[in-house]
């Protein structure tokens, strides 16, 4: 018998969303010498190994049931800086967190955020993620110069657009399992002020939404929020952010607005209410009624702000969630999934509508439902279209799991139609004949020989790896 | 392992996972059937390998549950932890977990034989233990679970036919409790079964028969005393009235009595 896995390694890891959650042996490396140590124990046991950052993932693409977990946030340094290129190598686990305030000060910014900023480098490049900017920007691996992986067999290589260059296009949003980022090599944005100016502006209706975006799609940052429980022809109703960077000499001081002092959000709402209670008092607004209340509250006071122009730090702007700590927990006990499609923009309207209404008849409207611009990309797994996409949030109860996975597939059906992707970072609910039906037969292909020539044990594995991509996985 | 097809994971409809050790005749295979319909993943384990592939094949091809079987003798206690891995590692998971391999040497009050009676500690008792411990270390980490033992109504009392096997199932007993007390606050629920008679082959064994009832009707109670999160379960409950009455018989009468 294989030799076994040390009990004391047993953890419980939660996806994100706390819908689902796996006991996993975890095992924490910090240098690279300990990782090709965990690869060989796990070999010598004869399980697979899920590599995870800081487990951002709504749903299982960073969990490996009974398996062995490598949690990398501890390889967090920063290896090499230069202020004047903009141009940073750091260690998977670092975080774009830890990045911003690295760099802000000598007047750069991560050229692709994600809307959180507790997310590693290393899952950033594994889901290959998108920010408010995906149109003018592209994907966080599309600012990737270089990396250094490890292969679960020892060695290592280094890719770049030009060096490995199909290992380099597969590996960026290769969901972690072709091999482990080591060293990521990134090239920042200037940035002149630590402000942005922002714009809010209230659309009536889905169709008004879409067609605002795409107007506003050269923006530096575009983002909408839609009222997924609005009924009728008001369905979809809601509210625009858009944001520019500001122009060099337009702030008077940007030595000043770029210390970290002048991101950071108050601890307190509206100076009184601490914020690490803000999700005990939603708690109770976490269902129909009260989700309609603050969702109908939100769109009315969009229309009287309409046109509004104010200034905004970039954490603020951009990482708006973090600043509600543990707001999820108003999901518990069962959870929250989120379920993001991108739909070709000639299609968006009308898939948008369709999928808004869909849920609403199956009485699981969305909570809290958002939308993007975003451009095809030249990586293997790729999620983005010509289009849009739109992300809902819903709350997984014991009773709703069942309806909620059938409306899951009804919305996939809707999306395939339309000629739309999914989101790996996002999802719990695909179905292995779905994600082989909008990735394609050559992906899937290329996607095989490349785990073939890179993890031949088939080392490398998830939960959501083995729901979705079983050919994938070497059978015991 | 076999290699009888996993069908695709869903998250969001987790299919409900168990092992039941000592699972290839009597209470055992009729609760895996039982489980089976209820839609159960199944890893069952016991030393009769072709009995547990048979049963396997029938599970597997009525559709609703999946179920996968492994050879294994409890008295190689060692054995367990890893065993237990490698089930964990195919079913993706657990949610509950029975203990049900046991032994019974036909009731004599006039053998005194240390190797029988060492066997059926070893089988009923210390198996029970050696599984046990991983396995609520390992739900206590979860936060969650469900382990059942199967006891016995003999466990109640020390029957002069079946010392050994008597103190088999009140160590078993003694054992869950305590289990159960460490495990209630980290959410887990630990079960004691303590069936009467039950129409299985160990049966055989049983100094006396009075209206026993078939596997099958036990592995239903059973399946309700699981799904109700009970303590402790007679099967059937009337035998719970029957120990109560036998538990109060004061010593000095007991030992009189030819039961
Ligand atoms: C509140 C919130 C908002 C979000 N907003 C956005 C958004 O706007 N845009 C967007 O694109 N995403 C968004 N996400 C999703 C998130 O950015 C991604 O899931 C991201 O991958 C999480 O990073 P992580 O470090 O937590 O990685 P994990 O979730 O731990 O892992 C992600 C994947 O990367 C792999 N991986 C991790 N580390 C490595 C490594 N070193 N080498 C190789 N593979 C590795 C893992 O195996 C896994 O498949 C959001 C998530 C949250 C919770
Ligand atoms: N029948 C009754 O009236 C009655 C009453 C009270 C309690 N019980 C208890 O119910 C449980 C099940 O018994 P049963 O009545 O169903 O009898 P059974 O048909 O003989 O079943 C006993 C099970 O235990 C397994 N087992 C025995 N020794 C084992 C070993 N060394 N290693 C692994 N597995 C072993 C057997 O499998 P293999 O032989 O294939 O290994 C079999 O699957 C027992 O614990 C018994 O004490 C029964």
């Amino acid at each position: 018998m294989s030799p076994l896995l040390p009990p004391d390694h047993l953890e419980r890891v939660d996806s994100w969303g706390q819908a689902q959650h796996a006991m996993a042996y975890v095992f924490r490396p910090s240098t690279v010498e300990g990782m090709r140590a965990a690869f060989d124990l796990a070999r010598r046991a004869g399980c697979s190994v899920a590599l995870r950052g800081a487990g951002r993932s709504y749903g299982d693409a960073a969990l490996n049931s009974e398996q062995m977990l490598l949690d990398l946030t501890r390889m967090r340094r920063v290896l090499d800086w230069d202020p004047e290129a903009g141009v940073i190598s750091v260690e998977p686990g670092v975080t774009i967190g830890d990045l911003w305030r690295y760099v802000l000060g000598d007047g750069w910014w991560p050229a692709v955020v994600p809307g959180t900023m507790q997310v590693t480098i290393g899952g950033c490049a594994g889901m290959n993620v998108h920010g408010k900017n995906n149109w003018v920007a592209g994907t966080f691996g599309e600012h990737i110069l270089s990396f250094e992986a490890l292969l679960p067999g020892g060695e290592t290589v280094t890719c770049s657009p030009q060096e490995n260059a199909n290992l380099f296009h597969a590996m960026i949003g290769g969901l972690g399992l072709l091999g482990c980022f080591t060293r990521v090599t990134l090239k920042l944005k200037r940035v002149h002020s630590g402000w942005m100016e922002v714009q809010a502006l209230a659309v009536p209706h889905i169709e008004g939404m879409l067609e605002e975006i795409d107007r506003l799609k050269e923006a530096d940052y575009v983002v909408g929020w839609a009222d997924g429980m609005a009924r009728g022809r008001a369905l979809g109703r809601g509210q625009i952010h858009v944001a520019r960077e500001l122009e060099p000499g337009e702030d008077p001081a940007p030595a000043q607005s770029l210390r970290l002092e002048n991101q950071e959000l108050p601890d307190t709402l509206l100076g009184l209410l601490p914020k690490s209670l803000m999700w005990r008092l939603m708690k109770p607004f976490v269902n129909n009624p009260g989700m309609w209340l603050i969702n109908s509250g939100k769109y009315w006071a969009s229309r009287l702000s309409h046109g509004h122009r104010f200034t905004q730090s970039h954490a603020a702007f951009h990482f708006l969630l973090d600043y509600i700590p543990g707001w999820k927990r108003s999901y518990l006990p069962g959870g929250l999934i989120q379920y993001q499609a991108f739909v070709p923009k000639e299609q968006a309207a009308q898939a948008f509508r369709e999928m808004l209404a869909r849920c609403q008849a199956a009485h699981l409207p969305t909570y809290l439902a958002v939308l993007k611009r975003h451009r095809p990309d030249p990586f293997l797994l790729t999620h983005a279209v010509d289009g849009v996409s739109l992300a809902m949030d819903f709350k997984v109860t014991q009773r709703n799991r069942a309806r909620l996975a059938s409306l899951a597939q009804e919305l996939d059906e809707v999306v395939l139609q339309a000629g739309g992707r999914f989101y790996f970072a996002k999802d719990s609910t695909l179905r292995p004949e779905t994600a082989r039906a909008f990735l394609g037969q050559d992906a899937l292909k290329e996607l095989k020989r490349l785990k073939e020539r890179c993890d031949p044990e088939g080392l490398l594995q998830t939960n959501l790896a083995r729901r979705l991509f079983p050919d994938l996985i070497p059978t015991a | 392992m076999d290699d009888s097809p996993i069908e695709a994971p869903r998250p969001l409809e987790p299919r409900p996972k168990a092992i039941i050790i000592g699972a290839s005749s009597g209470i055992g295979a009729a609760l895996a059937r039982r489980l089976a319909s209820e839609g159960y993943f199944l890893a069952l384990a016991a030393r009769r390998g072709d009995l547990l592939q048979d049963l396997r094949d029938e599970i597997n091809a009525q559709g609703k549950g999946q179920c996968l079987t492994y050879s294994h003798d409890v008295r190689q206690a060692e054995q367990a932890p890893e065993l237990l891995q490698r089930m964990l590692r195919d079913l993706g998971g657990l949610d509950l977990f029975v203990y049900c391999a046991g032994i019974m040497y036909p009731s004599d009050p006039e053998r005194f034989d240390a190797e029988q009676d060492l066997e059926i500690l070893q089988v009923n008792l210390l198996g029970a233990v050696a599984w046990l411990d991983p396995v609520a270390l390992r739900f206590r980490r979860e936060g969650g679970g469900h382990i059942v033992g199967i006891g016995s109504v003999a466990g109640d009392r020390g029957r002069r036919g079946t010392p050994a096997y008597a103190a088999s199932k009140a160590g078993l007993h003694t054992y869950l409790e305590g289990l159960r007390n460490r495990l209630a606050r980290h959410g887990v629920t630990v079960t004691t079964i303590k069936p009467g008679q039950v129409q299985t082959d160990m049966l055989k064994n049983a100094p006396q028969v009075r209206g026993p009832i078939t596997a099958e009707r036990a592995a239903e109670l059973i399946w309700r005393a699981i799904r109700a999160r009970k303590s402790t379960a007679y099967v059937p409950a009337r035998w719970r009235w029957v120990m109560l009455v036998i538990r109060h018989i004061p010593s000095f009468i007991f030992r009189r009595m030819n039961l």
